[in-house]
């Protein structure tokens, strides 16, 4: 017996052709998605507008000489962010190292049913609520915490091996390392969330078969579960990594704030959003200009990595499909 | 018709309350609203809420965005009034036409903050200071502060050099003086709000007066420059520095005023004092300023702001001392109060 609903046309079907209300409605939504799409990079295009406008003066009078020199002197009109930019990259690459590694394992551990489904999401909203917690409350657990408990190590590792450069001077107080490790606990819970995703996301009957095959539950994971998922945990990278390069609160109280290029862990070192933050409040108006070259250039970075990874994620998803 | 009419009578009956209701509350209340610096703004804060307080007609909101931020405030004409640590210069007064009326309002002194186990009233002569800023001086136990310290057991351990990470009036204070006792550093960092430090792995910085407290606080055998009054509220130990004749003083106590009154202030009432006279003058001490316009579009506000800076001057100034800040001797509170009848 066929179903009949009121206003079909034919007994044999449910289906009716759309009413000019719903053709509307969704002429309407899809106007709108497209609107909000393009205001998006309208944004985007308005923000670089107004930040290159106004960095357009520092731009002609430092050129690429801004990029390369070392000095930050505002009295005599110096200005370089090759420290700033070695900095922002050095921190984040160790934050990534770091947090990007204790992200995967975590979110392997908490997808990959080693816990107990309840036991599981306690851990879960734990990492998460690490996200939640103020950057300047990260600082000042640096301060109070991180950097007086790695002195003792850090000064221990320069004695014994100060040989070696990236053991090259004494951690006084605040300086790359302490900043790298309270910066890797901040895009822990992004890694983390976003490598969870995507390993929740492989098809159960693709570890069935794996385990069909007679692998072990370790050769499962790291063969089977981790390449499968590979794309979406290269994107937490990325991901993290781009919020390591703009965090600025936490690393302004903890880096140091010192133009040096050093390749020590316990030399104070700077970042570009450091740079910026900090100076802008009194900033005269030659400063405002660089300091606007400076965000656009951190801008540039970003784009850069974002892109970059993007392409290494599109490679990736090809070869693995072949 | 008699319907247009009610409506008619309406309007006009709403629009006439409107209207009243608009002025009322101007006539109860002017709202004065200001900018700028942050080295007094602990102070200013606690005269601006006593004075809000005592009389029901004038409210005072004041953010402390920085002098350098209040300035350009004052010059955009977003606020009333500004209050900046590096008054403002002649290009930036030309800018505001109709003429500025500076008013120093109080003093503050920077502290040589240091946190070295067990050592307690560190005297520091002045080469020795510029020295450490300079990163020539590395060790506690160099045998120029073993010198001058002779009773106090001092550490061979290095010295770390904690300074302001973003730019600021207090770095601008201190560096003006260090320019002052050391012909290397006006060569050398020279002055500024930020000014280009030793390269060394032994300076480190840190954003606003309480970063550099707790960095100081964190680090062994570190010592930093902070406004006093961070200094004093944070229990910090803080050192005796020698003064242009030779006297190690003290921060905090009477050295202060007497730096203030060693120095004749001129009519635009703009003084500097990078090395005070005084034999117990303490030697890296500063004015901090109210901006004002000499002409206010509101005279409303302008009798507020002449009341706000009579206020400051009489009762205010018996709360500075105790929040760690200079009160401004007789002579100036006497010669400012004439000044800022020009506020019209």
């Amino acid at each position: 017996m066929s179903i009949v609903l009121e206003g079909a046309r034919s007994p044999d079907s449910v289906a009716t052709d759309p009413s000019s209300w719903d053709v509307l409605a969704d002429r309407l939504f899809r106007g709108l998605a497209k609107a909000a799409a393009a205001l998006i990079l309208l944004l985007l295009a308005f923000i670089l507008w107004q930040i290159g406008r106004r960095a357009w003066p520092g731009i002609l009078e430092y050129g690429v000489g801004f990029l390369t020199s070392t000095t930050w002197d505002v009295g005599r009109g110096h200005f370089g962010i090759l420290p700033a930019i070695w900095g922002t990259i050095y921190s984040s690459f160790l934050a990534l190292l770091i947090g990007g590694f204790f992200g995967v394992v975590m979110a392997i551990f908490l997808t990959q049913d080693f816990l107990p489904p309840r036991l599981a999401v306690v851990f879960r909203t734990t990492v998460e609520l690490l996200a939640a917690i103020p950057s300047v409350v990260y600082g000042l657990w640096g301060i109070f915490f991180v950097v007086p408990a790695i002195r003792p190590t850090a000064n221990w590792l320069y004695e014994h091996f100060g040989a070696i450069p990236i053991f090259g001077s004494t951690l006084s107080g605040p300086g790359l390392l302490p900043a790298a490790l309270v910066l890797a606990i901040m895009i822990l819970p992004t890694v983390a969330a976003v490598s969870q995703d995507a390993l929740r996301q492989v098809p159960y009957r693709v570890k069935e078969a794996a385990y069909g095959m007679g692998t072990t539950r370790w050769e499962a994971i790291l063969r089977v579960m981790l390449p499968t998922a590979a794309t979406g945990i290269f994107g937490a990278l990325v991901l993290g990594f781009g919020r390591a390069l703009g965090e600025t609160m936490a690393l302004a109280m903890l880096i140091g704030n010192s133009n040096q290029l050093s390749l020590s862990l316990f030399s104070p070192a700077n970042t570009l959003a450091a740079l910026l933050a900090l100076n802008f409040p009194e900033a005269g108006p030659r400063e405002v200009q660089v300091l606007m070259y400076a965000a656009l250039v951190l801008l540039a970075i970003t784009l850069l990595v974002n892109v970059a990874g993007g392409m290494i994620m599109n490679f990736a998803t090809r070869s693995i499909r072949k | 018709m008699k319907r247009l009419t009610i409506a008619l009578l309406l309007v006009t009956g709403l629009s006439m309350l409107a209207l009243s209701t608009v002025d009322a509350p101007a006539q109860e209340r002017v709202r004065l609203t200001g900018s700028g610096a942050s080295f007094p703004f602990p102070l200013y804060s606690a005269w601006f809420k006593s004075f809000s307080g005592k009389q029901a007609t004038i409210s005072v909101d004041y953010q402390a965005k920085g002098s350098g931020a209040g300035i350009q405030d004052f010059i955009n004409k977003t606020v009333d009034f500004a209050a900046s640590d590096a008054a403002m210069t002649d290009e930036e007064i030309a800018k505001v036409p109709g003429g500025v009326q500076l008013v120093p309002l109080t003093g503050g002194e920077i502290a040589l903050a240091y946190n070295v186990a067990g050592v307690k009233g560190l005297k520091l002569p002045r080469d020795v200071y510029s020295g450490i800023f300079l990163g020539k001086i590395t060790k506690w136990s160099d045998p120029k502060i073993k010198a001058a310290n002779p009773g106090l057991t001092l550490p061979d351990q290095d010295i770390t050099v904690v300074r302001r990470a973003d730019s600021s009036g207090t770095t601008f204070v201190f560096t003006t003086h260090l320019a002052a006792i050391s012909e290397e550093w006006k060569k050398g960092p020279g002055v500024g709000t930020t000014v280009k430090w030793p390269a060394s792995d032994k300076f480190v910085a840190s954003p606003k007066n309480d970063g550099v407290a707790a960095t100081l606080r964190q680090t062994p055998g570190s010592i930093g420059y902070v406004e006093y009054a961070f200094g004093k509220f944070s229990k910090m130990e803080m050192a005796l520095l020698q003064n242009k004749s030779g006297q190690f003083v003290a921060p905090g106590g009477k050295g202060g005023e007497e730096a203030l009154a060693s120095v004749k202030l001129p009519a635009d009432l703009r003084a500097w004092l990078p090395d005070p006279e005084g034999a117990q003058a303490y030697p890296i001490a500063t004015y901090t300023w109210l901006l004002l316009y000499k002409k206010n579009s509101d005279p409303k506000k302008a009798a507020a702001l002449r009341e706000l800076v009579d206020y400051c001057l009489t009762e205010g100034q018996k709360m500075s001392a105790q929040m760690g800040y200079i009160p401004l001797p007789e002579s100036v509170s006497a010669t400012v109060r004439k000044a800022a009848a020009s506020v019209q």
